[in-house]
Parts: C-alpha cells; sequence; structure tokens
C-alpha cells in the first residue's frame, strides 16, 4: 500500500504521516486489547485524572474486564476485519469524545487519524498517556497504526485524507456532517455521521414519590450529570421531561423532584456569568414562540421549567438552555408517538419499565429514539451509540459461503 | 399622577429630585408602561406572563418586570403599528454579531430628544455651541447601517453648530481642520463629542505621535461608548481624563453610559467619577445567581430603567454589563439620583457540548 502523502498537519501522537500502517487487524485483537487496558492501567494511575471525571470515565470503560466482556459479547459468525483507515473528526468542544471514537476503530481493528480538539487539558493527559505507551516495544504495531494529529478547518485536508479513508467518524452535528458529506472520499469509505440530536426523559411519578431520600439523592444526582454536565448541549441531555402519572401524583412528585435536583445544581453548577442572561433571554423567547407553553417555573436561575399545554409536535425544535426544561404530564406513551421523528436519541428513565419504552418504539416503528437507558447514564459512550454498533460499522466481514 | 403623559418628567430637572420621590412617580411611569406595552405588543404580553413574575402594578422599582435587552436582537418587538414606524435604530455590532432593531415613532424619538436636551443642558449649558466630532464623517455616509456611532453623532449634533470633524474619511487626524475650527471659536466654549475608544486611538495617539498639544481650553468633551478596549490597555476613566486635559487641554471630560435601546436618558459621570442616573432613568443591580436585587456596593447585572420607550418595549432592559451602585442622592459633586459605576461586561464562558466541531478552527 502506497504511504500516506505528506500534509501540512500536527502529529500530536504518534510517527510522520508517511510511516502509517494501515494493515488492518481483527475486531478486539489482541495488540488492540493490551494497548487499551494499558491505557486504561495508566490513566487510572494517575492521580490528576481523579480531577476529570470525564477521563477516569473513560479508563474506567476502556479497562481489561470490560473490554473482555465487549469482545464476548461480539458476534463471530462472519470473519472480520478492520476497513482499513479511519478518519476521526472530533468535536472541537467535548474533550474526552475522541478518545471513545479512537477506541472504537481500533477495537474494530483499524488504523486511525484522529483530529484531536485544543485548548483541554484533558486532551492533553490522555494523548500523553498514549504517546507514553507507543514508545514502548510491545505496543509498536499499534503505535504504528495510529496518529493524533491537529489541523485548522482546512478542506483541503480534510479531502486529501478522506481519499485514503474507509471510514469517517464525523462528530459535530448537521452542519458538519453535511459539509464533509460534500467532500469526496474514497470509493469504499463508510461514514458513520453524528447528526444534532433530540434527547428526553421520562419519569415515573409514582416511582419518584416512592424514593427514600438516598434513591432520590441518586436519582437528581444522575439528571443532574446528564443535563448540566455540558450545558444542556450533549446530544443525550434531556430537554423535555415526561412525566407519567395522574395529575395528581405528578403534581406531587414534581414538589420533590425539583427542589432536590435545584440543591444539586445550587452546589455544582452556579450560574454566575453571561449564561444566566443568555438563558434568560431563552426563556423570554421561548414564551412569545411557543404557542403551547403554559407557565414558567423558575428555581433562581438555576432551573427553569417550562409547563406545556399540550406537547407540540414540533417541540425538538425548542431546546433547552444551561438547565431549561420543558415538562408534560400523560398517563401513557401516547404522546411519544406524536412527536418523536428521527431526531430522537436518548430517552433516559426512572420508574418506568424500559423494556415496556423499547416494545413501545418497536411496535409503533417510531422513526427515532435509539438509546433508552437510565436516568445518570445519558452521557454514557459504549460500542453501540446513536444507533450504530460501532465495531461492526467499521470492519468489514470475510464471507465465505 | 404620573402615567403615561411625559409631562411631570420634562419638568423636571436631571439630577435634584431626592431618592424617594423620584422612585415613587418612576414606579407609577413603569407601572403604566408596563401595562401599555403589554396592551400592545403580544410576544411582550407573552413574556410577562411566562418569564416574568408580573401580575399588575408593582410598588418599587426593583419589582418592574424587565427583559433582557439582548432580546432586541433576536426577536422584533414593537408596541405601535408597523406604519407608525419612522425610524429603526440598530445597534453597532462587530461583523457576524446580531444587532438590535428598535422601532421608533415620532412620539418615541421627539421624546428622547426632549430628555437627552434636559441632560445636556447640565453638560454644555442651554446654548448650542459650536462642535468638534471626533470622528469621521464617513460614518453617516454608510446609510446601509443607522449604527450607533453614526446615531450617536447625530443625535449629540443636535447641541452643536457648525459641526467639524476632527478626522478624515481614512481616520487621520485632520489637523488643519481641528486647528480651523479652533481659531474660527476662538475664546468660545466648545462642544467635542466622540466614542472612548476612536478618541483614544484616532485622537490622543496620533497627537502623542506628532508631539502636538492643543489648547482646547474652553471645551466640554462628551464621549461614551464602553471602556472594553481600553481596559485592555488598562486605561481608567481618570487617566482618561488627564491624558485629554494634558494632550487637548480639556478640563472638562464628561464620560457617559447609555445604549441604543434606550437612548436619550443617558448616564452621566461626575467629577467624583460616578455614573449618575437622571429623574427620567434609574438603574439597578442585581446577582447573577437568581436576579434578585444587590445592595449598594455589590457588583452585579445592570438593569436600567427609563420612562422614553413607547414604540417597543424597552423601559426596563437587564443588560450584559456589571455594575455597582455606589449610593443614592449623596454624591459629593452634589448631583442627586443613584450614581453608580460600570465594571464592564459579563463573562462569555465557552459553552460546552457535542455540536460545532468542523467548524472551530483547532
Amino acid at each position: 500500500m502506497k504511504p500516506l502523502p505528506d500534509l501540512p498537519l500536527t502529529i500530536r501522537v504518534g510517527g510522520p504521516l508517511g510511516t502509517l500502517d494501515r494493515r488492518p487487524l481483527k475486531p478486539y485483537a489482541e495488540p488492540v486489547l493490551a494497548f487499551l487496558a494499558a491505557l486504561s492501567k495508566a490513566l487510572l494511575s494517575q492521580a490528576e485524572v481523579r480531577e476529570h471525571p470525564d477521563v477516569a470515565t473513560f479508563a474506567f470503560w476502556c479497562r481489561a474486564a470490560n473490554l473482555a466482556r465487549l469482545s464476548a459479547e461480539f458476534d463471530r459468525r462472519h470473519a472480520r476485519l478492520g476497513r482499513g483507515l479511519v478518519l476521526h473528526i472530533a468535536p472541537s468542544n467535548v474533550p474526552v469524545n475522541f478518545a471513545y471514537s479512537f477506541a472504537f476503530g481500533l477495537l474494530a481493528g483499524n488504523a486511525n487519524l484522529v483530529r484531536i480538539p485544543e485548548g483541554f487539558v484533558q486532551v492533553e493527559i490522555i494523548c500523553d498517556a498514549i504517546a507514553a505507551l507507543f514508545d514502548r516495544p510491545e505496543h509498536a504495531r499499534v503505535a504504528s497504526m495510529n496518529r493524533l494529529v491537529r489541523y485548522p478547518r482546512d478542506d483541503a485536508i480534510t479531502a486529501a485524507l478522506s481519499a485514503e479513508c474507509q471510514g469517517r467518524m464525523i462528530w459535530g452535528g448537521d452542519a458538519t456532517v453535511a459539509h464533509l458529506k460534500r467532500l469526496p472520499a474514497h470509493p469504499r469509505c463508510v461514514d458513520v455521521a453524528f447528526a444534532d440530536r433530540y434527547s428526553l426523559c421520562l419519569l415515573g411519578a409514582e416511582a419518584v414519590l416512592a424514593t427514600d431520600d438516598k434513591a432520590l439523592a441518586e436519582l437528581v444526582r444522575g439528571f443532574f450529570n446528564d443535563s448540566y454536565l455540558f450545558d444542556q448541549n450533549g446530544c443525550s441531555s434531556p430537554h423535555l421531561v415526561l412525566w407519567r402519572g395522574s395529575d395528581a401524583s405528578v403534581a406531587a412528585a414534581q414538589q420533590r423532584f425539583w427542589p432536590a435536583l435545584e440543591r444539586v445544581v445550587q452546589a455544582a453548577y452556579p450560574l454566575a456569568d453571561a449564561r444566566t442572561v443568555d438563558k434568560f433571554t431563552h426563556l423570554c423567547r421561548t414564551a412569545s414562540e411557543v404557542a403551547e407553553v403554559r407557565s414558567a417555573t423558575r428555581h433562581g436561575n438555576l432551573i427553569y421549567r417550562i409547563a406545556l399545554t399540550a406537547l407540540p409536535a414540533d417541540i425538538a425544535a425548542h431546546r433547552g438552555q444551561f438547565g431549561t426544561f420543558f415538562e408534560h404530564a400523560a398517563e401513557d406513551l401516547e404522546g411519544l408517538a406524536a412527536i418523536v421523528t428521527e431526531r430522537y436519541q436518548t430517552l433516559t428513565c426512572f420508574g418506568v419499565d424500559r423494556q415496556e419504552v423499547v416494545d413501545f418504539i418497536v411496535d409503533r416503528g417510531l422513526p427515532g429514539i435509539d438509546r433508552v437507558v437510565p436516568v445518570g447514564k445519558a452521557l454514557d459512550m459504549g460500542v453501540v451509540w446513536d444507533g450504530y454498533m460501532l465495531v461492526e460499522e467499521l470492519s468489514r466481514i470475510v464471507h465465505s459461503a | 399622577m404620573t402615567g403615561l403623559d411625559p409631562t411631570f418628567w420634562l419638568d423636571q430637572p436631571p439630577f435634584a429630585m431626592d431618592a424617594e420621590a423620584k422612585a415613587a412617580a418612576l414606579t407609577q411611569t413603569m407601572n403604566a408602561l408596563t401595562e401599555w406595552h403589554r396592551q400592545h405588543c403580544p410576544a411582550y404580553a407573552r413574556i410577562l406572563d411566562v418569564a416574568t413574575d408580573a401580575d399588575g402594578p408593582v410598588q418599587t422599582l426593583a419589582q418592574v418586570p424587565f427583559i433582557p435587552v439582548r432580546l432586541f436582537k433576536e426577536m422584533d418587538l414593537r408596541s405601535v403599528p408597523e406604519d407608525q414606524v419612522f425610524k429603526t435604530m440598530t445597534s453597532s455590532g462587530t461583523s457576524g454579531q446580531q444587532v438590535s432593531r428598535i422601532f421608533l415613532d415620532r412620539e418615541t424619538s421627539a421624546l428622547q430628544t426632549k430628555i437627552l436636551s434636559r441632560i445636556m443642558g447640565e453638560v454644555i449649558g442651554r446654548k448650542r455651541l459650536p462642535m468638534l466630532v471626533i470622528d469621521s464623517p464617513s460614518v453617516l455616509k454608510d446609510r446601509n447601517a443607522f449604527s450607533a456611532r453614526g446615531a450617536g453623532i447625530l443625535g449629540f449634533s443636535m447641541f452643536g453648530q457648525n459641526v467639524t470633524y476632527a478626522l478624515d474619511d481614512k481616520m487621520n487626524l485632520d489637523l488643519p481642520a481641528i486647528e480651523a475650527f479652533l481659531d474660527r471659536h476662538a475664546g468660545q466654549p466648545v462642544f467635542l463629542f466622540g466614542f472612548t475608544f476612536m478618541i483614544w486611538q484616532h485622537f490622543y495617539k496620533p497627537l502623542q505621535a506628532l508631539g502636538q498639544r492643543l489648547a482646547i481650553d474652553q471645551g466640554v468633551l462628551l464621549h461614551g461608548g464602553g471602556w472594553k478596549k481600553l481596559q485592555d490597555e488598562a486605561v481608567s476613566s481618570r487617566d482618561f481624563r488627564a491624558t485629554l486635559q494634558d494632550c487637548a487641554g480639556i478640563d472638562r471630560v464628561v464620560n457617559y453610559y447609555g445604549m441604543v435601546e434606550q437612548t436619550g436618558s443617558i448616564f452621566l459621570e461626575c467629577e467624583e467619577g460616578f455614573l449618575h442616573a437622571p429623574a427620567y432613568a434609574d438603574v439597578i443591580v442585581r446577582d447573577l445567581g437568581d436576579f434578585s436585587t444587590l445592595p449598594p456596593g455589590e457588583t452585579g447585572l445592570v438593569e436600567v430603567l427609563s420612562m422614553i420607550p413607547r414604540s417597543y418595549p424597552g423601559h426596563a432592559l437587564l443588560t450584559e454589563d456589571l455594575g455597582r451602585i455606589e449610593g443614592l442622592d449623596h454624591c459629593a459633586c452634589g448631583r442627586r439620583g443613584t450614581h453608580f459605576t460600570i465594571a464592564g461586561r459579563v463573562a462569555r464562558a465557552e459553552v460546552r457540548g457535542c455540536s460545532d466541531t468542523y467548524e472551530a478552527a483547532a
């Protein structure tokens, strides 16, 4: 195979582009599992990592035991190999996402070029750890296949790389996806595109009422992590809270849930900058633009709750900001059928039978909702993401009839 | 009683009302304006109902429902029929930023002028003065955007005569024009106007580079537009005054704080370095966490109140400026009215999230 052309990009981790080894491995190959497990260990042994829960979560995810479980669950009915070279365009404003994207490409058996974000200490911590492992002889094969790079927005570079790739992981929403798809890619290139998504939460009123203080604290902490950690901008962060139950039990459950959340937000997300003005401006605009808005309840500037008279069909067009949630109550799931479009990604649940929800989505043929997970798990990345089985997507089948 | 009729206010000198009487009268006017806009601007009525605690007339200025000034960048808010709008003002913004759109009818526009005249009387007296604008006439030529800078120059030009520009079309110091202006009006008071940063960058700095010193000893310089760029150069209001005195001999340098969304009711800085609310306006400082009011001495978000806006619901606006009330009524300068200082813009944090990867240049 020809070496990659020399391009004006900055190599953060790995050797020169021209030396990249593009020969694929099979999924969950030994050298890859050994490398990721070593990365997990290296990160978890650093005291600094404790200050960065996102890095710690990634490190915990790629520990040996979890990889072994994923490997055991992997469907090996067909022989598989990595597709070749995968280009990862990682989000510029979420620090650790690039590491997962890279790991998915690795687990599938690919060589990887990862465009990493600037300006996050978490990125540097992970890159330094990877670089140190790449220097060790036991990881030479993995090191030879992978480069972590930086380059400014530059279509010429992305096009030159795309022409060489058999797979692209395109994060960053509709605009980025549309832009990159216009660039010519290798004819065999498979794009895994992460578009703009919308997510929501379903809470069972009776279950919330039945929580003891400890369970309630865990619930609101999970809801906080899902929503506030990325300023409610994560594709899986909820914007709509659907309550399931009678009007009376929902009203009582709201009285229990929101003040408990307010205490968490107060301690962990004191909003004291321009975001508070953004949030209030957004509330004012929503009030005038969405006819179904009945009223708003403001918990200081920590939580804005917007009550609806009815669920607008286009509710997904009205996202919350910095802890702004639309709320609606219903006795059943029918409301979902009326609003869900292909844009819907994650439904976080509490006090609701998740299998019942999955069955509803499938039986009713809903065009969206790819994930039904407990409250608190919205941001948990994994090899199944956004409706894709990523290791399968990024590997090819060697079929024998 | 003060309601929508501005007569009461037009009879008030700008800096003589005592705090209690002013608060009571202004609260009444605010209540009348809130009700007026509620009835005439449906979008505002929805905002009042949903996003504020408004529920009929209020007792204090702090209780007057306010909306974010930024809303005028995101929505068209109008309290008069479209055919009564005779001028649309826009805020200046750097390229790519959204600009405010402020709709003026004749009544509001006239009221802006009347109120501004009363405040300007405190700066330059009752007569028009020969005026030197420290800017380029080209600012007015681009009629595409009736920018805040152009609007400011035009608005304040009403208080001048023989208006002369100190900068040429390329923003270079036009010394011959300045010297001719000073010769023409030697021994007379003159009025100078400009934007703070423009004065520093295109008037003071070239004079300094040339080693030139002007003697505008009967000049009154009014300047505004914000300190952000000068704060980057660590220039304080005091430095600014001393520098202008030194390079141009100007004894009286007056900073003002105001915004296109409340044109007319500007806040003037006194000799003590404090901005003063005139009778027709007021400021409230609010906590960033819950928008509760903060006592004097504490820094928070500045809300501005003005009795002028009729054609758009801009009588109570939450700005994105940080400031601090320094006192009520008892400023050493002798002027009454809430006095305060502005500490700059509220910090804008980088927003996290999954979108916009490729767009942001790494």
